[in-house]
């Protein structure tokens, strides 16, 4: 840390709204409290494809704690929630598409009742034929909801040209957000003809949409404020619109608050997943072991509605070779519905299940040619001016190469035959993947790439600042006050992140893509540019006054000049006394880029992070029980501005990566889900966890924020493509589908033993 | 449904070390009493079904989920919630080794861990790391992947007054 210039940048801060979450007095969606307030419990679709007749509430309707049921002909707007398209009704008028899909809304006084009355009112509906498989729904042109093409170069041709190739199918399952604090909203109608809704949520700007298109109300008239998130990875990016717009609706209705807050079985039924995958995929190497040519075909099952899987899809798509410098690529790619819970962004948002594809048969390459993993991705990778799949030319802030030679050194690959299982049933080996991940929302969501913040200094020295991205535990707020302190000398303390308010801050698009501390911290440095100048000269002024001599040094929230030392708040007061402006508006927009989406080519994104992982696993040859020791992971995500709380989302990523992997199984039978909690969907707790030996390696990016890129999702990308090599290197057997159940890899160590 | 008639059933109970003498419904969970009667709002949900740990609350020093537990049966009993941890042993440590260590991130499994590693550590202040990761393996955490929280605890443990 010794070279470090900065006094907030790249320091341990700690994190800024640790106190109140340690006192439990942070406001969650479900603490909130207003005065007669009512609670809306959704009622649903009982099949997964079912005409919808009517609602009996004949068994409820004399109760004296039910106040009414809300259906869509209660809609005043329009009814059609507005998510890249809008074809999925906020509440079902003809026909519901998936289990559970929401028909109507009963309100009750309190929220136990509300779920008692909602279990008693019968939705009198008939039962539809549907379809939960997504070859069977490819027959039909109109049930693909997205397809993109990736073609650079002539991948048909070449790929016969190779001396050595590969070609798989991979499947991957779902995965459940399972942020700890299920959706909430609160809508609260006023008398003077505005709506508030409070809600957790990672996109407030998103709910804002949906209310308006539910009411018919204009934007001027609805606010929607974040309260305290308890966990997003994805999954409050756009559905919290569709709880967001029910309570709006129900609380316009009723003329009172009205809180949703589901429960737990409801969250899993209803709202989004990382989507199930199906992909094949094939590379081709010449005799030297340099990679010509991969032509890929991924299918995402994107449930009933379309949603975000079109944007999901294409960020797949970009990344799908894999962060190789190849020549020849052809990539095909298809999002298709099914009668299941549309699925949406999670954490990686389509790259994880096709690099768990491309990593695991890129391993699989590199043992048919006979050269090391880590040898062959040294060989082929996205180097400084190689260009991607999409002939983007990569000119800065790649440390890839670094990176895997990194966790080798760490893990200490090459004495990886050394490793001794913990018991003679056992075996265990290393395993290898590396990943990019465009930083941002790319060519495909370039309109919403910008970001808005408003800067205010108070006479006392206090600074308060709203931005349109939000705090969802990540650590945005403690990030984004390092470069606002930085920017103007400010101690942390004074600093203080409003609450996200749409009727505060400009539309800043939505809070996903790891684009946070890149767009509103640009943002934020916009708006904090003015205001530097004034306090800077402002101090430069007062510190000659009084007699400085020399330049002036500004660090940790003193202005210095040799002996004399001012401080921040006494700058303050004299900028108030000059009648400075002392409050700022600042906007970000990220760098143009072209891109062609007919053959896919061009500048996809506008910089990337990058990743490499060893797992170091046992596999348990008379159970198939799989127990990841270690992970070794490595990343480039530019600078690091807060080490510690980097850290910590590192290994949270890296942990959700390798429970994907190896725990977590949604069953959907028949188009009903049969696992909805955490009794029987397991996610790793502190018994599972591996060790962890994580390391950054700072590649700078020079439109970044003290030239730092982004890193929420990497860490989770690429691990489940180490753990399952590892396997590989282990047992011997060849997986190709997650997550790696014991039944599973059992079936193939017997395989395996009967074939020698 | 025939749900019972009582509709009032009287406990009294030691909250935090306030004493609350009243009548509830007897149908209340005790996270319900907790958050919605003492308006102690600190005690989370995350599932309501005994699986996840963000509603644990020590009962005469002992952890439960309190989204299992009705709170007619803690009468006579003596509860501590988050907001009362400061007062027992290992909580402020456990405070500052939380925020030391960085094991708070959205923050809303917090409160559950906490009170779960102030159990472990009154019963065995020399916990090992494995002690640690099993008194805990009933608390989800889906954001840390766990290890600052253990590094949290471990900190807790060391330097406790
Ligand atoms: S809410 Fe009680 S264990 Fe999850
Ligand atoms: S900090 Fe979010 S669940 Fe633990």
């Amino acid at each position: 840390m010794s070279k470090n210039k900065y006094s907030f940048v790249g320091r341990d801060i700690e994190r800024v709204d640790a106190d109140v979450k340690l006192l439990g007095k942070a406001v969650y969606g479900d603490d909130l409290s207003f005065a007669d307030m009512l609670y809306g419990v959704m009622i649903r679709s009982p099949y997964p494809r079912a005409r919808i007749k009517s609602i009996d509430i004949s068994a409820v309707e004399d109760d004296k704690d039910f106040v009414r049921v809300i259906t869509a002909s209660d809609i005043l707007g329009k009814n059609g929630w507005p998510v890249l398209d809008d074809t999925y009704p906020f509440l079902v008028s003809d026909i519901a598409e998936f289990h559970s899909q929401p028909v109507a809304i009963l309100v009750a006084k309190n929220n136990f009742k509300a779920r008692e009355l909602a279990k008693k009112v019968n939705v009198v509906c008939d039962k539809l034929d549907f379809n939960d498989d997504i070859f069977e729904s490819m027959k039909d042109k109109k049930n693909i909801f997205s397809n993109f093409v990736v073609k650079k170069g002539n991948a048909l041709e070449e790929i016969k040209k190779c001396e050595y190739v590969v070609e798989k199918e991979f499947h991957t399952n779902y995965q459940v957000h399972s942020y700890l604090e299920p959706q909430v909203a609160t809508g609260v109608f006023s008398d003077d003809g505005t709506i508030t809704v409070y809600s957790s949520t990672q996109c407030p700007f998103y709910i804002l949409d949906a209310v308006c298109a539910v009411t018919g109300f204009t934007a001027n008239k609805v606010r929607i404020i974040q309260t305290v998130t308890g966990g997003g990875f994805g999954g409050k990016e756009d559905v919290p619109a569709l709880v967001g717009a029910h309570a709006a609706l129900a609380s316009y209705i009723t003329r009172k608050p009205v809180r949703i807050c589901y429960d737990r079985a409801e969250d899993f039924r209803a709202m989004s997943k990382r989507h199930p995958s199906y992909s094949k995929v094939v590379y081709g190497a010449d005799k030297n072991g340099r990679i010509k040519a991969c032509i890929v075909k991924y299918i995402l099952d994107g449930g009933a509605y379309s949603t975000l899987s079109p944007l999901v899809l294409w960020r797949g798509t970009i990344h799908a070779a894999g962060p190789y410098d190849i020549d020849n690529v052809l990539i095909e790619s298809y999002a298709v519905k099914t009668n299941k819970v549309p699925c949406g962004a999670f954490r990686g948002f389509g790259q994880p299940q096709i690099s768990f594809s491309t990593e695991s048969l890129i391993d699989d390459l590199a043992e048919k040619i006979g050269m090391d993993p880590l040898d062959f991705r040294l060989k082929n990778i996205l180097k400084k001016n190689s260009l991607t799949a999409t002939s983007q030319k990569i000119t800065e802030s790649i440390g890839l190469s670094d990176l895997i030679k990194t966790v080798r050194k760490n893990s200490n690959w090459y004495n990886r035959k050394n490793l001794t299982p913990s018991s003679p049933n056992k075996k265990r080996g290393l395993g290898c993947s590396i990943a990019y991940y465009g930083v941002g929302l790319g060519a495909k969501g370039k309109l919403l790439d910008r970001a808005g913040a408003y800067l205010n200094v108070y006479k006392d020295g206090s600074v308060c600042i709203n931005i349109g991205n939000t705090e969802m535990g990540q650590g945005a707020f403690t990030v984004l006050s390092q470069i606002a302190s930085e920017m103007i000398n400010c101690p942390i303390k004074n600093i203080r992140f409003a609450e996200v308010d749409t009727s505060k801050v400009p539309d800043s698009g939505p809070t996903v893509a790891s684009r946070t501390t890149l767009m509103s911290g640009n943002a934020i440095i916009e708006a904090a540019k003015p205001i530097r100048k004034n306090i800077f000269k402002t101090a430069y002024d007062m510190l000659k006054l009084s007699g400085g001599k020399g330049i002036m040094i500004a660090s940790d929230g003193l202005f210095s000049m040799g002996d004399k030392v001012v401080k921040f708040n006494d700058v303050i007061k004299e900028c108030f006394n000059k009648r400075m402006k002392m409050s700022e508006q600042g906007w970000y927009v990220s760098p143009d880029t072209s891109f062609n989406i007919e053959n896919g080519q061009g500048e996809a994104y506008i910089v990337y992070s990058y990743a490499a992982n060893i797992a170091d696993v046992e596999i348990d040859t008379e159970t198939g029980v799989i127990d990841v020791k270690k992970i070794y992971s490595a990343f480039d995500v530019g600078r690091v501005v807060n080490p510690s709380l980097a850290m910590g989302q590192a290994q949270g990523g890296v942990l959700q990566g390798m429970s994907w992997a190896v725990y977590e199984n949604l069953v959907i039978n028949d188009g009903v889900m049969k696992n909805p909690g955490f009794t029987d969907y397991i996610v790793a707790t502190s018994l599972d966890m591996p060790d962890y030996d994580i390391e950054f390696v700072e590649k700078y990016y020079s439109n970044g924020p003290y030239k730092a890129k982004g890193l929420g999702e990497l860490p989770l990308i690429a691990v489940s493509g180490a753990v399952r090599n590892a396997v590989k290197n282990a047992a011997g057997i060849d997986i190709t589908y997650l997550p790696l159940l014991p039944e599973k890899n059992l079936k193939l160590i017997k395989l395996r033993n009967n074939n020698r | 449904m025939k749900k019972s008639n009582i509709k009032h059933y009287k406990i009294s109970c030691q909250v935090n070390g306030n004493k609350f003498t009243g009548y509830i419904d007897p149908n209340l969970r005790l996270i319900d009493f907790l958050r919605d009667v003492l308006n102690l709002k600190g005690t989370k949900e995350g599932c309501g079904e005994g699986e996840c740990g963000a509603c644990m609350v020590l009962v005469n020093g002992v952890s439960v989920n309190s989204c299992l537990v009705m709170a007619f049966s803690v009468d006579g009993k003596s509860i501590i919630t988050i907001e009362g941890v400061d007062d027992i042993k290992y909580g402020k440590s456990l405070k500052e080794g939380f925020k030391r260590k960085a094991a708070v991130q959205c923050g809303f499994c917090t409160p559950g861990f906490i009170i779960s590693a102030s159990e472990l550590l009154e019963k065995n202040p020399d916990a090992t790391e494995e002690d640690i990761k099993k008194a805990l393996s009933g608390n989800i955490c889906r954001c840390t992947g766990y290890k600052k929280i253990i590094e949290a605890v471990e900190w807790a443990r060391k330097n406790d007054k």
